[in-house]
């Protein structure tokens, strides 16, 4: 694959090149696929990739429960994960607007740790934000045989303007085209733990984005964060669509032949 | 009102398998977000008044007392009263005591959902005085002895048919024996019925959307003109509005309103906006001769100066309800009081208590949309996540969350040996679901497949062992 950002970086003064992967634990964990499509599409716009090994997960999971106390000290534990990078990329908007945005409010009382907090809020970015806002890419070359449908899940959208980035992108995939949904900025009913603190009415509304999916006549949803992406694909395998459901960077990064995600291996 | 927020989850399980909900729920959510985009699009300044709507609200907190004396200064030199409420009954006890004084019978209501948070109408009929909702939503669910399911529209939750029904069953005996199925019979109808009512109606009782300091002048819009008749044909007329809803000018009021009717239905503005400004003056054609405001405190004064007070810059226009995917599923009832939706997870809490309401702030997903289009800029999700932080400083978090968490934080906050234990749990769920991808049940996680599967990680290894493997390489899995 050869990323073309010669022309278009122009005239960007100097955009960052030693950057720091922010893995994330769901990637971590459930999907490293999406970590090493990320790697791949930096590297090929040119960056050098490290991946900080002390990095665990954001903190969502506290700061969203109002357990404030743990969720500053593992916000402290990623700034200092963080410290000397450039830039930290996110493959996920959701863990991309906890650095962005709200790790310097966990701070109001702590001047020094504020702009800690601060700093490494402005040198974090969403994965697709990065590549085409700061590193000036406007296309890929990677090729994906199919029908998707983008989601625009909720954090990546409102905390930090993802919207047009991955569509421009997934425009340069060779045999890939895009059928949008009714609503696909409607989210998906995931929400972190309140999918299984209120899974009655997480499931009402991922169904109800299963239905658009499915009416799309897509054969691909693909979207930028892998929780979101495991709620859908859960709940349409559950519900015996076929559908295949991928992270947007797979596709990017010309990955599109592993097994979606929810489907065994050595099978598309 | 009496509150069920406490069973929460039940009012769920009710409303989800409710199908009349779910058709309603089902137009509501396309129409009026679509309304709203259209009516944002085709006004440029549309996000800079959003900013001076916000401006204007936080000043007015800022100076509250100064506003409220003042606008209690216009309304005496008006010739009209101004009642200071502290709490729900004391507003309950004031209203009740004009009422008496002016020998009313009946009361004509206009839509307050003060006088829901108040639950004025069954203290009215306790005391014999009939109240008589004119708005026809609240006229809908008075003949059904339903609450409000939405703030301005609070009987969105019902169907044509049910209204069909309802109205046939209480119309009969005044000799309206066809049940009608069409939307302007319907409305024809309960205006004939309704129009009798404020002929008879000693008192007239109204909310505001605006008091307006600078005029002593209480400020209403409606779609449907039955404000301009609960207050200009009775002899009394009475507004019961909250604190907050004062403002300092008929200029900010202006702002104001280009905002309120675009979120609330897509119109630049409502059918009428009617500003009163003290009794019937002589020489006055019409009017109340006796003009009275009763302003409700109940809890809010406290929240001033607190990491709480953006809720109060609310105008009510229902836009948060309107756009958010959880009011979507499960209306307005399931909340279980006044305020539903997104400004109701954010008031209730401070209004009848946390312990009551605790599920309310938690039942967001923060996907934000409410915070998007709200026209005053309340951080909706940001207030809800206050909450939970209270309730966690409380230790009101349900205990195996609280249990959950601390044992996932101890984790986290170890990376050494949280690889360790995520290397392991990856292995073993990549093993077990090799067969198929995917489980359909899995040990601790039944809340998620109840309803879905769990998606199997790959062979192979966490993302941080496989880095690690190969040095750092770039390799692909």
């Amino acid at each position: 694959m050869v990323t073309d950002v010669s022309a278009s970086t122009s005239h960007h003064s100097a955009p960052p090149r030693r950057v720091a992967l922010f893995v994330t634990c769901l990637v971590d964990l459930f999907r490293p696929a999406v970590g090493f499509a990320a790697v791949k599409l930096l590297e090929e716009a040119g960056c050098t990739v490290e991946v900080p090994p002390l990095q665990v997960c954001c903190g969502q999971p506290a700061y969203n429960s109002g357990d404030r106390v743990s969720a500053r000290a593992i916000a402290a534990q990623v700034i200092a994960a963080f410290e000397g990078f450039e830039a930290v990329v996110v493959p996920s908007g959701s863990c991309g607007g906890m650095l962005a945005h709200h790790y310097p409010s966990l701070f109001d009382d702590d001047p020094a740790m504020k702009a800690k907090a601060e700093n490494l809020a402005g040198r974090s970015h969403e994965l697709m934000s990065f590549l085409v806002d700061v590193l000036g890419v406007d296309k890929v070359s990677a090729s994906y045989r199919g029908i998707a449908t983008y989601h625009d899940s909720c954090s990546g959208l409102r905390e930090l303007g993802i919207k047009a980035q991955p569509r421009q992108l997934l425009e340069s995939v060779e045999g890939l085209r895009i059928s949008e949904m009714k609503t696909p900025e409607v989210c998906c009913g995931f929400g972190g733990t309140f999918c299984v603190k209120y899974p009655e009415i997480s499931n009402a509304m991922v169904s109800e984005k299963t239905a658009d999916i499915v009416s799309t006549g897509a054969d691909t949803l693909l979207a930028g964060d892998l929780g979101c992406l495991m709620n859908m694909a859960g709940k349409l395998q559950r519900e015996g669509s076929r559908i295949q459901v991928r992270h947007v960077a797979e596709v990017l990064a010309d990955m599109g032949d592993i097994a979606p995600i929810g489907e065994p291996e050595g099978k598309r | 009102m009496q509150s069920t927020a406490h069973d929460f989850k039940e009012n769920v399980g009710t409303a989800l398998s409710d199908p009349n909900l779910q058709d309603s729920l089902a137009k509501l959510k396309v129409g009026f977000s679509e309304r709203r985009r259209q009516a944002a699009e085709r006004l440029p300044e549309f996000e800079v008044l959003r900013d001076r709507a916000r401006d204007i609200k936080n000043h007015a907190l800022a100076n509250l007392d100064f506003y409220l004396e003042e606008f209690e200064r216009k309304v005496t030199a008006l010739g009209g009263h101004v009642h200071w409420a502290p709490t729900a009954a004391d507003a309950r006890r004031i209203i009740g005591d004009l009422c008496k004084s002016a020998g009313a019978r009946t009361v004509a209501k206009s839509k307050s959902m003060v006088a829901e948070e108040i639950a004025l109408n069954e203290h009215l009929e306790q005391l014999g005085i009939a109240p008589i909702e004119t708005d026809l939503g609240e006229y809908i669910i008075q003949l059904r002895h339903e609450p409000p399911s939405h703030i301005i529209a609070p009987a969105v939750h019902l169907t044509k048919d049910q209204v069909a029904d309802t109205f046939h069953e209480h119309h009969a005996p005044l000799g309206f024996t066809r049940r009608l199925t069409e939307r302007n019979d319907l409305v024809a109808e309960a205006r004939y019925v309704l129009r009798q009512k404020f002929l008879e109606a000693d008192v007239g009782l109204t909310g505001a959307n605006f008091l307006v300091a600078e005029t002593g002048s209480s400020m209403l819009v409606t779609n449907e003109g039955n404000a301009d008749l609960s207050n200009t044909l009775p002899k009394m007329h009475i507004v019961l509005a909250s604190i907050e809803k004062v403002i300092p000018t008929l200029e900010d009021a202006a702002v104001l309103l280009r905002v309120l009717a675009r979120s609330a239905t897509g119109q630049e503005s409502s059918a009428y906006t009617t500003l009163n400004t003290g009794p019937k003056r002589s020489g006055d054609l019409d009017g109340p001769s006796q003009y009275h405001v009763v302003l409700l405190d109940n809890g809010r004064s406290a929240v001033l100066g607190t990491e709480m007070q953006d809720m109060l810059r609310c105008i009510r226009c229902g836009a948060c309800m309107n756009h958010c995917p959880v009011y979507g599923a499960i209306g307005g009832h399931a909340y279980g009081w006044v305020y539903p939706g997104p400004i109701g997870a954010v008031l209730t809490p401070q209004l009848i208590g946390m312990e009551e309401a605790g599920d309310l702030p938690n039942a967001s997903t923060f996907c934000g949309r409410c915070e998007s289009v709200c026209p005053v800029r309340i951080p909706l999700p940001g207030l809800m996540r206050h909450w939970r932080e209270r309730e966690f400083e409380r230790h009101l978090t349900p205990r195996p969350v609280r249990q959950g968490l601390a044992l996932w934080s101890f984790l986290v906050r170890r990376p050494k040996l949280y690889r360790r234990v995520t290397q392991l749990a990856n292995r073993l769920l990549a093993m077990f679901g090799r067969a198929e991808g995917r489980y359909h049940t899995l040990p601790l996680a039944g809340g998620w497949t109840r309803f879905r599967d769990f998606p199997a990680p790959p062979a192979g290894g966490t993302f941080h062992a496989q880095w690690a493997r190969h040095g750092g390489a770039r390799i692909r899995p």
